[in-house]
């Protein structure tokens, strides 16, 4: 799907307004059959997506699934091999300048200069995505007040810990006021109160803006993010909201406890049943097909078999269980 | 934006101590030799008053330490250069640079224009020296203003040499040894021969000293001034394509 200029503001015209020329719905990234190989590795195999304003979407996967080489691509640093990136309308290869004024990025490592004091650097950023000096110390007092960064802005940033750095990049990545943010392991070596504070500001920016976010921690995505994408080898697994994700948490797992227990295979023949699992101590996992209740099955064939039924709990596959199996599974899910 | 990203480069060089270093080095050096040369010039006067056409302070001191700066600035460059591209990629900070909205021609030129003006400090620098000799003789200001031509066009030629190798590797040191490498081997490619043939005039021209010494002589030929700008302008494209690159290669 192309879009163009004219299109683009006529489909977004009739979009709920939050705030003055902000609107929620609009489309602010599109990514179309993206493709980018290092050598024989096929870093980032066609994937599309699309980011809309208020959106705070979380890239999952493991390392080297092509998470940080997408938002590389995204923020102009990385050329693709082949596909289209369109940042706020403006296409990154045809009109790199504009695109790239619509993206505020933190990479993997925060970019700072070691020898610059933390205003320097944030003066320097400031002014290299086209803001005049006034509007530059106002944009700076604004981050700097977001960040938490107030008390250290004559420190050099090669003297800040690891932590401070991070926010030092956070800063940088708003300067600009970018209407998309693109950040590569925001929480990374941040203690976990800043962590949460971080987290904090990440959903109030995803309110009037699009982030995209990338992150090993579960907690986080459940914390922050509205939508969720899952890489695998370069290729996109698992796209969509949230919620969407944690439906897929239905239980399908039930733990029974039982003090005269009958064989394994007894267990595996009862109905629904696809794997059964023992964990000692009297105690199996059951897993079954969704959408049945195995509870009343169990219970009629306890009292019939006379097995002593002590425990019965349904379990709630955690999202790092489907994390796992999305990431791990051999052929593609989603 | 050349001028913020030559500003920041500019600014970063005095934050190190190496480029304080580097100034207080060749100035003592320079300060030397004029001495000497001063001397020299001294001794020889009585002899030279009684010739025809005698050559005056401006050949006999100026040119010569201007040469000798020449050969200091090829020592300075490289160290000075090594680190405008390859620190960025080492430190990271060249995604910073990349994810900007400016294009890979600011950012070499910018780093370029950091980078030269410093040397042409250095350049304004020695030319204090034979200034003073002002007030107690008569200079050449012709010569004195087409050798200080000279000595600008060398460091402009040097700097945009030395930014392109310091493109080509994530190693300062790497950079600056390749760089004096390669200013040393155009400065030496004429010593081939003297001779008349096509291939000794075609190093001849390559050489980057002959075209100084024209220029020493003060004579401001548009020969030489376009090889020093040509040899300059290459280098820079050359690294403005060497950027374009690296986004290409990751």
């Amino acid at each position: 799907m192309r879009i163009d200029d004219d299109n683009f503001h006529h489909t977004v015209r009739f979009m709920p307004m939050l705030a003055e020329n902000v609107m929620i719905g609009e489309i602010l990234v599109a990514v179309e059959r993206l493709s980018r190989r290092y050598g024989e590795t096929q870093a980032v195999d066609t994937v599309n997506f699309t980011l809309e304003r208020g959106q705070v979407l979380g890239f999952l996967g493991l390392n080297g699934a092509g998470k940080s080489t997408t938002m590389r691509m995204l923020a102009g640093v990385l050329a693709p091999d082949a596909g289209r990136i369109v940042v706020n309308g403006a296409d990154l290869l045809d009109q790199p300048r504009r695109a790239k004024q619509a993206v505020g990025y933190l990479p993997e490592q925060p970019p700072l200069y070691r020898e610059l004091t933390v205003d320097e650097q944030l003066h320097y950023s400031a002014r290299l995505h086209g803001l005049d000096r006034a509007a530059s110390r106002q944009a700076m007092a604004r981050v700097k007040e977001r960040c938490g960064l107030t008390n250290v802005g004559r420190r050099l940033t090669g003297n800040l810990s690891k932590g401070y750095r991070q926010r030092v990049g956070i800063a940088q990545a708003l300067l600009h006021d970018p209407p998309v943010l693109i950040l590569d392991e925001p929480t990374v070596g941040l203690d976990p109160v800043q962590a949460r504070e971080i987290r904090a500001l990440i959903r109030a920016l995803g309110q009037e803006r699009g982030v995209i976010l990338s992150t090993h921690l579960l907690p986080e995505v459940q914390a922050t993010c509205s939508h969720v994408q899952i890489m695998r080898a370069g290729r996109l697994v698992f796209a969509g909201a949230l919620a969407e994700l944690q439906q897929r948490r239905q239980s399908t797992c039930v733990r029974i406890g039982l003090n005269a227990p009958p064989p394994v295979a007894d267990l595996a023949r009862l109905p629904t049943i696809t794997r059964v699992e023992e964990l000692g101590g009297g105690q199996f996992r059951l897993h079954h097909v969704a959408d049945v209740a195995l509870a009343p099955i169990v219970l009629d064939q306890a009292r019939a078999g006379g097995w002593e039924l002590w425990e019965l709990t349904p379990e709630q596959a955690s999202l790092e269980q489907i994390f796992v199996e999305l990431t791990l599974e051999q052929e593609t899910v989603a | 934006m050349i001028g913020v990203i030559a500003a920041r480069e500019w600014r970063g060089l005095f934050l190190s101590p190496l480029a304080w270093t580097l100034l207080a080095v060749t100035q003592a050096l320079l300060a030397w030799i004029f001495i000497i040369l001063i001397n020299d010039f001294q001794n020889l006067q009585g002899r030279l008053a009684g010739l025809e056409h005698a050559p005056g302070v401006t050949d006999l001191v100026v040119a010569p330490l201007f040469r000798v700066a020449a050969w200091a600035l090829l020592l300075l460059t490289p160290l000075l250069t090594m680190r405008l591209l390859s620190e960025e990629r080492r430190a990271g900070t060249l995604d910073l640079l990349l994810s900007a909205p400016v294009s890979a021609t600011q950012i070499v030129l910018g780093k370029y224009l950091g980078v030269l003006i410093f040397l042409l400090g250095v350049v304004a620098l020695t030319a204090l020296m034979p200034l003073a000799l002002m007030t107690g003789a008569a200079l050449d200001g012709g010569k004195l203003l087409a050798g200080l031509l000279g000595l600008s066009l060398l460091a402009a030629s040097f700097a945009a040499a030395g930014l392109y190798l310091s493109s080509l590797t994530a190693q300062p040191l790497i950079a600056a040894t390749a760089t004096f490498g390669l200013l040393l081997a155009f400065w030496i490619v004429d010593a081939v021969g003297a001779g008349q043939g096509i291939a000794s005039q075609f190093f001849g021209y390559l050489s980057l000293p002959r075209h100084h010494d024209a220029l020493l002589l003060g004579l401001v030929r548009s020969e030489d001034v376009a090889y020093y700008l040509l040899f300059s302008a290459a280098f820079l494209g050359l690294t403005i394509r060497r950027l374009d690159n690296l986004r290409l290669r990751g």
